[in-house]
């Protein structure tokens, strides 16, 4: 009957359109082919999963459907001396390499071999190469993919049976994730870098904070970012038990791409960008969480305990189990592994290694800001062992172009080539049981650089002032 | 490809810290093949073994002792299987015989890649979980768990991982069901947004990316 025929009948196709969508949103329509099934644009493998992934599809008999959308490159195991080979230090890691270099081939998808010009980090070539762009969705057999939604992609990480079904489906069965916003308001301080604020925001919100959801970085803290920056922080956001993270791309983004290898180039560019232009959140899109951050009080950060939640100001000291929103059985290992006391100041407390390198922190301006520091220095000769490993072979040709190679090495530093090195055990080369090792990584999990290693994690900036001073210190504190 | 999981009755491993990562589930070190195979002895290596290089066991560790050496069911704490996201974790687990998982709360990916490998992800409350015993049933016609106490708690599964589950399946298999449905959307993503296809963006420049 008409008079009863209600509003929502004739409203419900223009509310349905204005429905306000997050930046998750645009992205997953878009390649939604029906609910749990959505379209993968590129899929990048590495040697320590890669070759599992592609044998076993081809003993399955499945070819991979678009190998021009798929990339493999050696970094998580490969050696990282100079000089190196197909030789690992890890025992057995040597068919690694031979066997992914093999399936690669035969699979017919574009490889970065061992000493390639374009070789390095997955989640460092992908950007630099602009195999990465705003929009696509990206998958890779590992945990920091998400550190290439810096560019507005949404990029995850996947187990290798869900990379068998990207490569062989060019799709992956997986619900949609729900948004989380995270804004950061203010400015960042000077001498505060993007892996402080990372730290701070996982210290203050938990391990879990994120859990399961697509991360949005937003505000005009993360808008002021560099590309590198916004890296570093999409990277930690693994450690905040996110799905993923997005930041919605901009000019800085788009200048930062434009060119490179991969990327499309004339009137395709310009559809690329009037596309890109478009990816953002809707001013009220429905997050299922958003918390705000403020810039101005974060300070230099670093790690204490096994997990990246245990972290405070460099300043600070080691907190109470109650203070750090721990369980007392936690803390209690966690300080035990770490050979630490409540109480304990941060700073001063003598280091055996020091680490520079990782998806997080080993981009030219990484390695810049730790030279700057380093130079005219050198590492206390109570340090047993300080090393730095540029993320890509191209990090370390415009390092080596500006002299940086030469201020870390006259400063006692290791210059490695390119890859995960260190910021793993991988069963090969290691840091020793016991040793205190202040490392630019994403992880401080027991054992993560070595059997019984106590890693702490922080910027580039203090690795580099603890080298010098032989103890965890700030870069202001050096003489 | 996995085996048809219906109702299982097994001894149950106690293992709950919460946040037990895949590399206490299996360390790196463990991972020496570049299959899926021969990880069984490697699970849980730095807790299961005083010495991971000679195989000595730790008696305090609950996989040595008798009643449990033929676990396939581990009652585990929140957030198992964080960490890297290496399906290693899945694989040793399943060539050791663990068929379910019991959990307060799981990481979202190795909770998929238990179900691709067979494996049965079940959340329960953290004081049902303790308080199961061993041996546990898990059902999944029913969808419930069973202690040792003869309590019966129901559980959740997305149905697409109950029916793989149930049925064996592998996802791939499942999905190449759908290619004409793919090939639509691949048709009009290409009008859609041509810039994201390589074969109609330029050839790549070759050499290396500096800039
Ligand atoms: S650098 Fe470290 S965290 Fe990054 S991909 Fe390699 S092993 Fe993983």
């Amino acid at each position: 009957m008409g008079a009863c025929r209600g509003p929502h009948a004739s409203l419900a196709p223009a509310l349905v359109n204005r429905r306000p969508r997050t930046l998750l949103d645009r992205i997953w329509d878009a390649h939604e082919i029906r609910p749990g099934l959505v379209a993968i644009d590129r899929v990048m493998l590495h040697e320590r999963t890669g070759a599992a992934a592609l044998k076993a599809l081809k003993s399955a008999g499945r070819p991979v459907v678009r190998p021009a959308h798929v990339f493999a490159v050696m970094d998580h195991i490969v050696d990282t001396r100079p000089g190196r080979g197909d030789g690992t230090l890890m025992p057995g890691g040597e068919a690694f390499l031979v066997e992914t270099r093999a399936a690669a081939r035969a699979a017919g998808i574009t490889l970065f071999d061992v000493n390639d010009p374009d070789q390095g980090i997955t989640h460092v070539i992908s950007p630099e190469l602009g195999i990465v762009l705003p929009g696509l969705t990206l998958v890779a057999p590992d945990s920091h993919t998400g550190t290439q939604g810096a560019f507005g992609a949404l990029a995850w990480g996947i187990g290798s049976s869900e990379a068998e079904h990207a490569l062989a489906t060019g799709t992956l069965r997986v619900a949609r994730p729900s948004a989380m916003r995270v804004d950061v308001r203010g400015r960042l301080r000077p001498g505060v870098v993007a892996k402080d604020l990372a730290l701070h925001l996982i210290a203050t919100h938990g391990a879990r904070g994120a859990e399961g959801m697509v991360v949005e970085f937003s505000g005009p803290a993360v808008a002021a970012l560099d590309m590198e920056a916004r890296m570093t922080l999409a990277n930690m956001a693994t450690e905040f038990g996110a799905f993923s993270a997005l930041i919605a791309p901009d000019e800085t983004t788009f200048a930062w791409l434009e060119g490179r290898r991969f990327a499309p180039r004339g009137p395709l560019w310009e559809a690329a960008l009037q596309d890109w232009r478009a990816l953002r959140s809707d001013p009220n899109a429905p997050f299922a969480k958003s918390i705000e951050v403020d810039a101005d009080m974060v300070a230099p950060m670093i790690s204490w305990g096994t997990s990246p939640q245990h972290s405070v100001p460099v300043t600070g000291r080691v907190p109470s189990a109650a203070a750090a929103g721990l369980a007392p059985e936690t803390h209690a290992r966690a300080l035990a592994y770490m050979g630490l006391a409540e109480g304990q100041p941060l700073m001063g407390l003598p280091i055996d290694g020091a680490f520079i390198g990782s998806c997080t922190n080993s981009r030219l301006s990484d390695l810049e800001r730790a030279a700057a520091i380093l130079k005219g220095r050198r590492v206390a000769p109570s340090v047993r062992r300080a090393l730095v490993v540029p993320g890509s072979q191209a990090v370390k040709r415009a390092a080596e172009a500006r002299g940086l190679d030469r201020i870390f090495r006259d400063a006692g530093f290791e210059w490695r080539e390119p890859g995960c090195s260190l910021c793993f055990f991988a069963g090969g080369e290691s840091f020793g049981a016991g040793e205190r090792v202040v490392s630019s990584t994403n992880r401080n999990f027991e054992s993560r650089q070595g059997p019984g290693t106590r890693t702490h994690i922080t910027s580039p900036e203090v690795v580099a002032a603890s080298a010098v001073a032989g103890r965890i210190a700030a870069p202001w504190t050096l003489p | 490809m996995p085996e048809p999981f219906r109702r299982l009755t097994a001894a149950a491993l106690p293992f709950w810290p919460d946040n037990v990562d895949t590399d206490v589930i299996i360390p790196s070190r463990e991972m020496r093949g570049t299959g899926k195979t021969g990880l069984a002895a490697g699970l849980f290596a730095n807790r299961r073994y005083r010495n991971p290089d000679t195989r000595e066991e730790d008696p305090d560790f609950p996989l040595n002792w008798p009643e449990f050496r033929a676990a396939r069911i581990w009652l585990a704490g929140a957030n198992v299987g964080c960490g890297s996201s290496r399906e290693h974790a899945a694989w040793a687990l399943a060539e050791h015989g663990f068929r379910a998982v019991v959990a307060p709360s799981f990481n979202p990916i190795f909770f998929g890649n238990c179900v691709r490998n067979g494996i049965v992800p079940v959340v329960l409350p953290r004081e049902v979980v303790e308080k199961l015993g061993s041996p546990v049933t898990v059902d999944l016609e029913t969808m419930t768990v069973t202690g040792a106490d003869g309590s019966t708690h129901p559980f959740d599964l997305p149905e697409e991982a109950r029916t793989m589950l149930r049925e064996g399946l592998d996802p791939v298999a499942l999905t190449l069901k759908e290619s004409d449905a793919i090939a639509r959307w691949v048709e009009a993503d290409r009008r859609r947004r041509p810039w994201a296809w390589r074969d109609l963006v330029s050839a790549p420049a070759a050499g290396p990316a500096d800039q």
